[in-house]
């Protein structure tokens, strides 16, 4: 393997899960809702997905119940926001703080025990391939559902009649209303597809990327995923690159690193941050951009006039 | 028979009372049941985790110093979101006040003297204040949304803060740990009791005092309401959101800085690369657990703190994980925010047929 | 109904007091932890030392533990706590809790505190550390050995002495085998985030290391280097389950018999403030099993734990120079105790900078 697809290589592992999870998320914020919560039901994702394939020695399974544990978590919050009309922010919050807790109870029994891997996909022939075969044909199978789930996602809300339901409710949830859409439940809905791949990519983290379970597993990631929606301009292929721009700034700096070019580290770690500000700064200063795709009632409870 | 919320036609006033109450039985009640799901004794690990704390003095003195930072922060937080301004990164202006106030023992150590702790409370605050002037000027000037940009900075102040105390101000004769000198003399808080309470809590009081007084009895008050909950109707009112915006940020990251040199200078004695337990981010929970008002803001803050000594007891006492006290936290949150639902509107049975002809909704 | 609050309210105290009055005859011994005992690292060990303690004086004695206690203001009260509840033996076992310790053992006169890698001590406060750098010798001797591209990758948490220590003792015991061996060093600033630690293993193999270590608490890189066919070595605990192939050995800390000779001397009335920087010889670091290489290697790697055990080596033995090209020791002198406590500085063939 040459040294250019070990890098790349690396950057996709470090960018799926921020993709995974970033890409419910712009769904759940087309429709109008703002989650939060994404790090809680990432990290219940990853705690049920390593007990589910530790017990059953079937990482699929694994796979399974840490979309369930995600769906469960999103539906927590759905019930809340949607129902009783409770802050949007304040919830999400409240979620990440149940989800830290909770997985950190159930997995007491699950720390310091070997993992089950999820196993690459190789395409015969294909994925002997110089330089791009393993890059394009030997992965594992999470990232080809990341890139999935991508372009569909794209399709569905450009091209589909259930993408401009979504896209009216998130931009104004009384006129859907008045059109006669169900804006609870295509709420509802959307926030339930967060938690399925807010919990993909716990599973990733858990099954993938460090095949074990440990207390606070997703280290932050859930918010990154968070800012990369914004950054995103709710438009999934630029989701797409920002998660990959991202991924790649962060291992690009352990790389500056092990060339010794004598950096601080310090630096070298805050760089994605910064990064990241300054995507958020020159995106928003673009109204021509920023403003398009912004969903109008973002955030905002809806309760129908009875 | 469908479950469906009606909004009552003023607020109800007996739910506003009663609402934390139900919250915190409902939490206490649901708490029972994982502990006995675990199977520890319900009661007993019910009494240590909420009474306990609260039947010495020194457990008292220590839910007042846990307290102390997650009112002065909350109190701040109060006012940002009952405005709709979002600051999440609390937590970086925090370690930006720690780090500014510092400059008076590091720097200028030999300047000793009331107004050298004077100097260093207030440098905090501007420190606290002046870092969260960086979200609100993206804000206002480029219109990025705050939620993000305080929290990346969260990040990097904490980074900056690990560079400094590795690098340039390690304390010389500390064999290369990452510390800075112990503060000594005036550039400590005075402190009594156990020894462990400090000027701060008596600031933490004062500042909620005075922003319960600033929004009930000031036109700025006035302002924060309208502009948070009408923004439509503040600015017809002539009310700017973009000072609005900035005047958020300078009293929450105020705060939260005065918080920050408030630790350094008062519990820990010196700089470190870990000077909060994430008071910045309890402090969000706080503020919503006190319903945005600076006096709830301090019951909550006292809920709150313990919550963490309590915490700590039945981990002792019972050997119950830690994680218990984020998962009492998250619910305690998700009642209160339940509950609070139940002030302006009332739950309805109705049929699902009528509502479906009322609503006249298909799809 | 309020009958049936007053009856569960004494309900409550009764048990609440019953948990405390239960331990009031054996002597009480703290723990203060920085992460959770399931870390499979730093913790995890102290947690097989504090066990070890309940098996052989468990009649005795009786443990308690506060996992996950953060470097702050917190840790103060935390240790105040478990001194108000009657221990009488309190080890804080991380470098953060050094002032918080010193603080509280003022107040605490009777109760006798320890407290791990720190440099203040008082009449009521030991201070206790292993010499993990000898076992990073053994480690980088084997590396050398191993190796087929002549460069190793370390992962390090922070640039604090403790770590730097063992990086310059892997290099210099890598380099009695080889002259011109390489050490890349990554800092990931974080003693545990096992994606970041991942990365960084990933990172360090794509640059040419066959062989990976690391001073993070995690068995993340491990399973990299398993994962990638190089081999890697387990830090703190013994972590061959994770890597059954790509592991050599692992430096293990053995806290158990400080721990219970510490206890001991307690009960015997004998415990007095200390300073103990122990290594091979005190058996505070100990070497795993040597797997997965060849023979001849393996006879090396014993024989120069068997040397470092018995005091005949000192792995910071000189010639040592720094990265600059200055002298740290002379030929035939030993690198003195301040230079490695307070050690920040690189050996010559690190490439990276301080």
């Amino acid at each position: 393997m040459s040294p250019y697809e070990a890098i790349l290589l690396t950057i996709i592992t470090a960018s799926t899960p921020l993709l995974l999870a970033a890409i419910g998320e712009l769904v759940v914020e087309r429709s109008g809702v703002l989650n939060l919560g994404i790090e809680g039901m990432m990290v219940m994702g990853a705690v049920c997905g390593f007990a589910a394939a530790h017990v059953s020695g079937s990482a699929w399974l694994g796979v399974i119940a840490a979309i369930v544990a995600g769906i469960a978590m999103s539906l927590l919050f759905g019930l809340l926001t949607q129902t009783l009309i409770t802050n949007q922010v304040a919830t999400g919050l409240s979620i990440t703080l149940l989800g830290l807790g909770l997985s950190g109870l159930i997995g007491s029994g699950f720390v310091g025990l070997p993992g089950v891997q999820l196993a690459n996909v190789s395409i015969p022939w294909l994925s002997d391939l110089p330089y791009v075969g393993r890059l394009i044909f030997g992965q594992d199978p999470l990232v080809y559902i990341s890139i999935a789930l991508t372009v569909a996602v794209a399709y569905v809300l450009s091209r589909t009649r259930i993408g401009l339901i979504i896209r009216a409710v998130g931009q104004s949830h009384d006129s859907a209303h008045a059109l006669g859409y169900r804006v609870v439940a295509v709420r509802y809905a959307c926030i339930a597809f967060g938690g399925a791949t807010s919990g993909l990519a716990g599973a990733y983290l858990s099954l993938v990327y460090t095949p074990q379970w440990i207390e606070n597993m997703t280290a932050g990631r859930g918010w990154i995923a968070l800012a990369l929606v914004v950054f995103s301009t709710w438009l999934p292929g630029r989701l797409a690159a920002g998660a990959y721009l991202f991924g790649g700034v962060w291992i690009l700096g352990l790389y500056a690193q092990a060339m010794g070019m004598g950096i601080p580290s310090q630096l070298l770690s805050s760089l994605p941050y910064v990064v990241t500000i300054v995507a958020l700064v020159i995106i928003s200063t673009n109204r021509r951009l920023s403003v398009i795709n912004t969903p109008a009632s973002l955030g905002q409870g809806f309760v129908p006039d009875r | 028979m469908q479950l469906i919320l009606e909004k009552r036609p003023q607020a109800s006033s007996l739910m506003n009372f009663l609402s934390p109450v139900l919250a915190i039985a409902l939490t206490v009640l649901m708490g029972g049941l994982i502990f006995a799901a675990m199977g520890k004794p319900p009661l007993s690990a019910l009494y240590i985790y909420f009474i306990d704390p609260l039947t010495s003095w020194w457990s008292i003195e220590e839910v007042l110093v846990k307290a102390g930072p997650l009112v002065l922060i909350g109190v701040g937080l109060a006012v940002c979101f009952k405005a709709n301004v979002w600051n999440i990164g609390a937590e970086g202006q925090l370690t930006a006040g720690a780090l500014m106030g510092a400059i008076v023992p590091i720097m200028l150590a030999e300047w000793q003297g009331p107004l050298a702790l004077l100097a260093m409370l207030l440098l905090g605050a501007l420190g606290g204040a002046l870092f969260a002037f960086i979200p609100a000027w993206l804000k206002t000037r480029f219109g990025v949304n705050e939620i993000l940009t305080s929290l990346m900075l969260v990040y990097i102040a904490q980074l900056l803060l690990d560079w400094m105390v590795r690098g340039p101000w390690k304390d010389p004769d500390g064999y290369n740990f990452p510390k800075s000198v112990s503060f000594d003399g005036w550039h400590l808080l005075p402190m009594w009791g156990d020894g462990r309470m400090h000027l701060g809590l008596v600031i933490a009081l004062v500042a909620a005092l005075v922003l319960f007084w600033l929004m009930r009895h000031t036109l700025k008050g006035f302002e924060i309401s309208v502009v948070g909950s009408a923004p439509k109707a503040g600015a017809f009112a002539g009310f700017s959101q973009t000072k609005m915006v900035w005047f958020c940020f300078a009293v929450s990251g105020g705060l939260a800085g005065l918080a920050g040199i408030i630790e350094v200078a008062g519990p820990i004695g010196q700089l470190q690369p870990h000077i909060s337990p994430n008071y910045g981010f309890t402090a969000i929970i706080v503020a919503f657990l006190g319903r945005l008002n600076p006096i709830g803001v301090i019951f909550a803050g006292i809920l709150l703190a313990i919550s963490y000594i309590g915490g700590e007891g039945v981990q002792i006492e019972l050997g119950v994980s830690d994680k218990t006290t984020q998962v009492f936290q998250g619910m305690l949150l998700f009642f209160i925010l339940t509950c609070d639902t139940l002030i302006l509107y009332r739950l309805k049975w109705v049929s699902s047929k009528t509502k479906n002809v009322s609503a006249g909704e298909t799809l | 109904m309020k009958k049936l609050l007053t009856a569960a309210a004494s309900i409550a105290l009764v048990s609440a007091l019953s948990v405390s009055a239960m331990a009031a005859d054996k002597l009480k011994v703290g723990f203060i932890y920085i992460g959770p005992p399931g870390d499979h690292g730093w913790t995890y060990q102290h947690d097989q030392g504090r066990q070890a303690i309940d098996a052989r004086l468990g009649d005795q004695v009786e443990t308690v533990f506060v996992e996950n206690v953060p470097e702050g203001p917190d840790a103060e009260r935390t240790i105040t706590r478990l001194a108000r509840q009657g221990a009488g033996l309190i080890f804080t076992t991380s470098f953060g809790y050094m002032d918080p310790t010193l603080k509280v053992a003022a107040k605490f006169p009777d109760v006798k505190f320890e407290h791990a890698t720190g440099y203040k001590r008082a009449d009521n406060v030991s201070t206790y550390s292993s010499r993990f750098y000898e076992g990073r010798y053994v480690i980088g001797q084997i590396a050398a050995k191993t190796s087929k591209s002549g460069v190793a990758g370390y992962i390090g948490s922070f640039p604090i002495p403790e770590v730097v220590r063992g990086i310059n003792a892997f290099l210099l015991g890598a380099q009695t085998v080889n002259p011109d061996f390489k050490l890349k060093v990554v800092w990931v600033n974080s003693w545990f985030d096992p994606g970041r630690e991942a990365d960084a293993a990933k990172v360090l193999i794509s640059q040419g290391a066959d062989i990976i270590t690391q001073h993070t608490d995690s068995t993340a890189a491990v399973q990299v280097a398993e994962e990638q066919g190089v081999h890697a070595f387990g830090q703190a605990s013994d972590m061959a389950a994770f890597a059954p192939n790509a592991l050599l050995t692992s430096i293990i800390d053995n806290w158990s018999d400080y721990y219970i000779a510490r206890t001991q001397a307690v009960l015997d009335g004998t415990w007095v403030s200390t300073d103990t920087f122990g290594g091979m010889d005190a058996n505070m670091v100990n070497m795993g099993p040597f797997i997965n290489m060849p023979a001849d290697v393996k006879a090396m790697a014993e024989a120069t734990a068997a040397a470092i055990k018995a005091g005949e080596l000192h792995p910071f033995t000189g010639p040592v120079y720094k990265q600059d090209g200055s002298l740290a020791a002379a030929e035939g002198e030993v690198v003195d105790l301040g230079s490695l406590l307070g050690m920040d500085w690189y050996v010559q063939g690190v490439d990276d900078q301080l």
